[in-house]
């Protein structure tokens, strides 16, 4: 299996604040990462890190073989290959669900409407909003915004998708529409890190869980390993709160 | 129960009291105003110099020989604040988006930018318009540079930018870092990031805003008379010295007051829609 992201060391402050105390981690390619973890344990922090939205203080984030984390190192070029779908959907608001989605293909491919109408429409068809393009986010309910967004980032045809709780702020019925894609990819093949809540997914479908605790990752292995026999107090701990 | 579609059309009980109270506050307002009304042409008439007043003020002759000249130089007015209007709107946009500038290498526009809207929102306007407005045809530029026509407009220029650029900043600091986040997230660039997410929600929300700006413009072109262009302002003057009566003064607020209070309604209007959609 190829190595598609190796972290090493990652380590991130807000002030005072060390929220990532470094960070080490390998993903393959195609391979499907699960990040679990308290609140505040730092999974979004090490997405956004990941796809250079916030830039990490020390450690490196090797991506294809390159360096990512290497300071004054163009962002741009780098976000297009790596997508980011968030727990609050982020969709533009002013724009209908289709230009949500062809904007960036548009601006950062040259692609022209007439070019990205047929592969976007696909997308659309493909999870099921082959109605809804026309509609604004306003109008959609939150598991087809969700969609949407996932739809907007796979769009850029990304070579490894995060996932920041993306069913967190859906009602229980929407969850299962929103898995349902995840569920798609995976069979697709693609690369993917989630930092979840829903550990019957992450049980189900990830290659890989990994506990986040005190900005460290304190244990990982397969599901099975994590969920029915941790090693550490602190995991043990954490899941028996969600029980 | 027996026909719903009959007490769907009969007003509810609370749609029949509050058209009770409309119809009650309704008979408050007019008998006051009317109150007031009658008050007002019954008893100025009773002072002293409301004759004098009627003459100088309320003069129907030289109402009806000035106003067609007063609309002529309004005229004037408006061609200012027609090419005023897009260049503040230019400037405007560039100051807003310098002021919003995070990259340490072009922290110099940003500070230059903050500098300019502090100082030209400190000012009085009619001072930015007497030192631009004489002082730089003072410098004796060659025609047609020396006009205080360009000079006049150019420090209403300046000053509304200022005042615009800093309601479209805030504007776009209204917008969530989410949103920015997420457009860079997909690989857009920053600049494209603020042109195609942020700027176009940031300037849907401060129209309002904007739209008092504008109305304000309005009527600031009238300053412009001090250095020099025969606005209506200075035409009624004119007027006023030709004949020896206010009475053009009263016309030139009449035209004013016919554009300014549409806009003014129209402003309130978006406001309270904005509103509502927040809500
Ligand atoms: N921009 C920021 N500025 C300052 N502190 C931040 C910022 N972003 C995150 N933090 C802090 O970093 C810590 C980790 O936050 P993070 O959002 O990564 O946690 P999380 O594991 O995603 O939590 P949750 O499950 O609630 O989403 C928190 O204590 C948070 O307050
Ligand atoms: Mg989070």
């Amino acid at each position: 299996m190829r190595t598609m992201l190796r972290l090493a060391g990652v380590q991130k402050s807000f002030g005072t604040h060390h929220v990532l105390r470094g960070i080490d981690l390998d993903v393959d390619a195609g391979e499907m990462v699960c990040l679990i973890g308290a609140s505040g344990s730092g999974k979004s922090t090490l997405l956004r890190a990941i796809n250079l939205l916030d830039p990490i203080d020390d450690g490196e984030i090797v991506f294809d073989g390159v360096d990512i984390a290497e300071p004054g190192l163009d962002p741009q070029p780098i976000r297009q290959r790596i997508g980011l779908v968030f727990q609050s959907f982020n969709l533009f608001p002013h724009m209908s669900a289709e230009a949500n989605v062809m904007l960036a293909p548009g601006r950062v491919k040259g692609l022209r409407k007439a070019q990205l109408k047929a592969p976007v429409t696909e997308l659309f068809q493909r999870f099921g909003l082959g109605d809804r393009m026309g509609h604004y986010p306003d109008q959609l309910s939150g598991g087809q915004q969700q969609r949407v967004a996932i739809i907007r980032a796979l769009a850029m045809q990304p070579e490894i998708l995060l996932f920041d709780e993306i069913t967190s702020a859906l009602d229980p019925e929407l969850v299962a529409e929103v898995l349902d894609v995840l569920r798609r990819l995976r069979e697709e093949g693609m690369t993917m890190i989630l930092a979840t809540h829903e550990m019957g997914f992450a049980r189900e479908l990830a290659d890989k869980v990994c506990f986040l605790d005190g900005g460290r990752i304190i244990e990982a292995g397969p599901p099975a390993q994590i969920f029915d026999n941790p090693q550490e107090q602190r995991t043990r701990q954490f899941l028996s709160q969600l029980l | 129960m027996t026909d719903t579609s009959d007490t769907t059309a009969r007003p509810g009980r609370r749609a029949v009291f509050e058209a009770a109270l409309r119809r009650r506050s309704m008979r408050i307002a007019a008998t006051s105003t009317a109150a007031v009304l009658l008050a007002i042409v019954l008893l100025v008439p009773l002072a002293p110099g409301w004759e004098a007043v009627k003459k100088s003020f309320f003069n129907g002759p030289v109402f009806s020989k000035t106003f067609p000249g007063l609309l002529d130089a309004f005229l004037l007015d408006i061609a200012i604040f027609a090419w005023s209007l897009p260049l503040i709107a230019i400037l405007s946009l560039v100051v807003a988006i310098c002021r919003d500038i995070q990259r340490p290498a072009l922290y110099p526009l940003k500070l230059f930018a903050t500098l300019y809207t502090d100082i030209f929102r400190g000012l009085p306007v009619i001072l930015v318009i007497y030192l631009i407005g004489f002082g730089v045809p003072g410098l004796g530029l060659p025609r047609p540079w020396n006009s205080p026509y360009i000079w006049g407009s150019l420090a209403l220029i300046l000053v509304y930018s200022a005042y615009v650029a800093e309601v479209i900043r805030s504007g776009i600091e209204s917008i969530h870092r989410s949103q920015r986040s997420a457009a860079l997230s997909l690989g857009l660039s920053s600049g494209d990031t603020m042109r195609f997410v942020v700027l176009p929600q940031a300037l849907r929300n401060v129209v309002p805003a904007n739209m008092n700006l504008v109305i304000a413009l309005q009527k600031d072109v009238a300053l412009l008379s001090f250095v020099g262009p025969v606005e209506i302002f200075r035409q009624a003057g004119v007027y006023k010295s030709l004949y020896a009566n206010f009475t053009p003064y009263v016309g030139a607020a009449l035209i004013f007051l016919i554009i300014t209070i549409p806009a003014t309604r129209y402003a309130d209007y978006l406001m309270h829609k904005r509103r509502r959609i927040e809500q």
